[in-house]
C-alpha cells in the first residue's frame, strides 16, 4: 500500500514539473517520474523482504525474485545517462526560451 | 553445406549488435585520427550488412530461428529471435544506414572539419545502428526496451550535435517527449511482468490470453502509447516535425527513414505476437486515418522541404497503422513491404534535399528555383522518389499502397472503405506536396522566386559563364551523389523485385499471425502442449518481512 501511494505521489510529481518551462524542473521531473517506474517494477517482484537470490546458498522457496531487481538497475543507469545528458543540455541551452517566445520573438520581462 | 552454415548464422545473431557496439568503442579510441575512424566505422557497418543479408537469406529458407544467449533456457534467459519480418528489417536499416554514413562521412571530408566535435560522429552512429539492430532482434520486452534506449541516447546526442541554439532547442522537445514515452514503457513492462511472471514475448504470447480481458486492454494500450510516441502516431506525432529538421542532413535522413520503423516495428510485434485478435482494430483505422490526413495537411503547408518532408513522414506512418488495423495477412504482408519502402524512399529524398541545400544554400521553396536546369542529376535524384513516394504507378509506393487496399477492401467494413478513401486522397495530396516542391524548386526560373538565395543565383550565373572570374562555389562531392543514388536506385529495385519481395512479406506476415513458428522457436516445440507452470505460484509468493 505504501509502495502503491509513494508511485502515486511520485508519479503526480514528477508530472507537474514535466508540465513547467524550466528546463531544471524538467529535469526534476523525468527523475521523479523514472523513479516512479522503477518503485513499479520492484513492486512487480515481491515487495515483502525475502533473501537473496543466490543459487546453492539460499532455499529457493525463501529468496528474493531477481528479474525486478536486475530490471530496476538497468533502469537506473539509463535514467542516470539520460539525467546527465539532459542537465547538458539544460546549461547549453538556459534560459533560451523563458524569455523570448521562438516562434513569434515577443519578449516579455522576468 | 549451404544449410548448416546459414544455420550456423542464425545461432550467432547477436553479431549484427556486437559487431557496431565494438566498431564503435574502436572508432571512439581513435578520435584523433579521423581517417582511421572513418575507415572503421564503414568497414564495420559493411560487416554488419553481409553478415545481416545472410541472416535474411537463412530465414529465408529455414524460418525463424531463436538464440538463447548466455545458454540460459528460454523463458528465463535473453532470447534473440531472426524471422522474415526481422531479417528484413534488419538489412533495409543497415543498408540505409550505410549509404547515409558514406555521404555523410564525404560531406564531412569536402566541408574538412577534421575535427572538433564531430569526432563523436561515427561512435555514436555506429551505437545508433546498434540500438536499431538490438530493437529488431529482441525477443524479449526488456531487452527491446534497452534496444530503445541505446538507440535514443545515441539520437539524442546526433540531433544535438554542435550544441547550436536550434538544435538545443530541437533536442530538448525531443529528448523529453522519448523519455516520457521510455518511462510508459518500463511501467508497462512492469505490470506485464507483474501479471504473467515474464517479459520473454513468446512466453507472453501464450500468457497474456490468459489474464481477464480488462487487464490486457490496459497492457496492451499501455504498450501501444509508448510505441506509438516513437512511431508518431497522431496524436502523438507532433514532436516530429520540430524536432528532426534542425539536425544536420544525413542524421535527419537516417532517424526519418529508421527511428520511427523501429516503433511500427514494435508495434506489429505487439499487435500480431502479444496481443493477437482484432479486439482495438477498429482503434487503430480511426487513428490510421488521421495519422495520414492531418500529417498531409500540415505538409501542404510547409515552406521548408525538410519540414514538408517530416510531415509526410508522420503521415505515410498511417499506412503502416492502416495494414495493422485491417489485420489481414494481405494487409500485413503489404504493410511489411511498406515499411522497407518508406525507409528507403524517405531517407533517399532527405538525402536529396541536403544535396540541394548545398547547391543552392537553401531547403525553402521561396528561395530556390531553376534548379533543373542548374543540376539535371539532382532533377533526377529528386523526382524518383518523389513519385515514389506519392505513390504512382509502377514504383514501390504504389505496389504498397495497392497491397494495403486489397487487405481493406476484403475486410470490406464501413470503416475500412472510409479508410481506403483516406488513403487515396492522402496520396494525392502526397502528390500535391511534392509536386509543388517540383514545380517551384525545379522548374520555374530563379528570378521568379520570391526571396532567390545569393548562392543560387551565382551558381546560376556561374553555369551561364556571365561571371568573368569563375568563382568556386561549393560544388556536390561525388561521394555524396553516389550514397544518394545508390539509395534511389535501391528505392527502384523495391520496384523491380516486387514478385519475390511481396511473396517474402506475404509469408513473415502468415507466419506472425500464425505464431506456432515464433513461439515454438523460442520455447521449442512442444511449446503449446504442457501448459508452464507460473513460478510464482501461492506458496513462493508469500513470506513474512523480518
Amino acid at each position: 500500500m505504501i509502495l502503491a501511494m509513494t508511485v502515486g505521489v511520485l508519479a503526480a510529481g514528477g508530472t507537474y514539473l514535466l508540465l513547467q518551462r524550466e528546463m531544471v524542473r524538467m529535469v526534476f521531473g523525468v527523475g521523479l517520474l523514472s523513479h516512479a517506474a522503477n518503485f513499479l517494477l520492484l513492486a512487480s517482484g515481491v515487495p515483502a523482504w525475502r533473501d537473496e537470490p543466490l543459487v546453492d546458498r539460499m532455499d529457493l522457496a525463501q529468496a528474493a525474485d531477481p528479474l525486478p531487481q536486475a530490471f530496476v538497475l538497468t533502469a537506473i543507469v539509463i535514467t542516470l545517462a539520460v539525467t546527465i545528458f539532459m542537465l547538458a543540455l539544460a546549461v547549453l541551452g538556459h534560459n533560451d526560451d523563458t524569455r523570448r517566445a521562438p516562434e513569434t520573438g515577443e519578449t516579455h520581462e522576468k | 553445406m549451404i544449410h548448416t552454415v546459414l544455420a550456423f548464422l542464425a545461432s550467432v545473431a547477436p553479431v549484427a549488435v556486437a559487431l557496431p557496439i565494438f566498431g564503435a568503442a574502436l572508432a571512439f579510441v581513435l578520435r584523433r585520427n579521423p581517417r582511421a575512424q572513418r575507415i572503421i566505422t564503414i568497414g564495420a557497418l559493411s560487416l554488419t550488412l553481409l553478415f545481416e543479408i545472410s541472416l535474411l537469406a537463412s530465414a529465408a529458407t529455414h524460418g525463424t530461428q531463436a538464440v538463447q544467449l548466455g545458454g540460459w533456457e528460454a523463458p528465463f534467459g535473453i532470447s534473440m529471435v531472426v524471422d522474415e519480418f526481422s531479417a528484413l528489417m534488419l538489412v533495409v536499416s543497415t543498408a540505409v544506414s550505410l549509404a547515409v554514413l558514406v555521404y555523410a562521412t564525404a560531406q564531412g571530408i569536402a566541408d574538412g572539419d577534421e575535427d572538433g566535435p564531430i569526432s563523436i560522429f561515427h561512435p555514436t552512429y555506429l551505437v545508433l545502428v546498434a540500438g536499431i539492430s538490438n530493437a529488431f532482434l529482441a525477443g524479449d520486452l526488456f531487452n527491446l526496451y534497452v534496444g530503445f534506449e541505446i538507440l535514443l541516447t545515441a539520437s539524442y546526442v546526433l540531433l544535438t550535435l554542435g550544441g547550436t541554439a536550434p538544435r538545443i532547442r530541437a533536442g530538448i522537445t525531443y529528448v523529453v517527449v522519448s523519455v516520457v514515452s521510455s518511462v510508459l514503457f518500463l511501467i508497462a513492462i512492469g505490470m506485464i511482468y507483474a501479471a504473467t511472471g515474464t517479459v520473454n514475448m513468446a512466453d507472453l504470447g501464450l500468457k497474456l490470453g490468459e489474464l481477464a480481458p480488462g487487464l490486457q486492454m490496459v497492457l496492451h494500450l499501455m504498450l501501444l502509447v509508448a510505441f506509438g510516441v516513437k512511431a508518431a502516431v497522431f496524436p502523438l506525432s507532433f514532436w516530429l516535425p520540430d524536432s528532426y529538421p534542425t539536425a544536420p542532413a544525413p542524421v535527419t535522413a537516417v532517424f526519418a527513414g529508421l527511428l520511427t520503423k523501429v516503433g511500427v516495428y514494435a508495434m506489429v510485434r505487439t499487435e500480431t505476437l502479444l496481443f493477437p485478435g482484432d479486439r482495438i482494430n477498429t482503434l487503430l483505422m480511426i487513428v490510421a486515418l488521421l495519422t495520414m490526413l492531418v500529417g498531409i495537411l500540415g505538409a501542404i503547408a510547409q515552406q521548408d522541404i525538410k519540414r514538408l518532408l517530416s510531415f509526410t513522414l508522420t503521415s505515410h506512418i498511417g499506412y503502416m497503422v492502416f495494414g495493422l488495423g485491417v489485420g489481414n495477412v494481405a494487409a500485413l504482408g503489404a504493410t511489411v513491404y511498406y515499411v522497407a519502402h518508406h525507409i528507403i524512399v524517405q531517407t533517399s529524398l532527405f538525402l536529396v534535399t541536403g544535396l540541394i541545400e548545398r547547391r543552392a544554400g537553401s531547403s525553402s521553396v521561396d528561395r530556390l528555383g531553376s534548379l533543373a536546369k542548374l543540376s539535371p542529376l539532382l532533377a533526377i535524384l529528386f523526382f524518383v522518389p518523389a513519385m515514389n513516394l506519392a505513390g504512382i504507378p509502377p514504383f514501390s509506393g504504389f505496389l504498397g499502397k495497392l497491397g494495403l487496399m486489397q487487405g481493406g477492401v476484403s475486410l470490406g467494413t464501413p470503416v475500412a472503405w472510409i479508410l481506403l478513401a483516406g488513403a487515396v486522397v492522402t496520396s494525392l495530396l502526397t502528390l500535391l506536396a511534392v509536386a509543388r516542391v517540383w514545380n517551384r524548386a525545379f522548374w520555374r526560373r530563379a528570378e521568379d522566386a520570391e526571396d532567390p538565395h545569393p548562392q543560387l543565383l551565382a551558381s546560376l550565373a556561374e553555369e551561364d559563364g556571365t561571371t568573368a572570374v569563375a568563382t568556386r562555389r561549393r560544388t556536390l562531392p561525388a561521394t555524396m551523389v553516389g550514397a544518394t543514388a545508390a539509395l534511389v536506385a535501391l528505392g527502384v529495385a523495391l520496384t523491380v523485385f516486387a514478385g519475390p519481395l511481396f511473396e517474402f512479406s506475404d509469408q513473415a506476415a502468415r507466419h506472425m499471425y500464425e505464431r506456432t513458428p515464433y513461439i515454438e522457436a523460442v520455447l521449442g516445440p512442444d511449446a503449446f502442449e504442457g501448459y508452464v507452470p507460473d513460478p510464482r505460484s501461492p506458496e513462493f509468493v508469500g513470506g513474512e518481512g523480518p
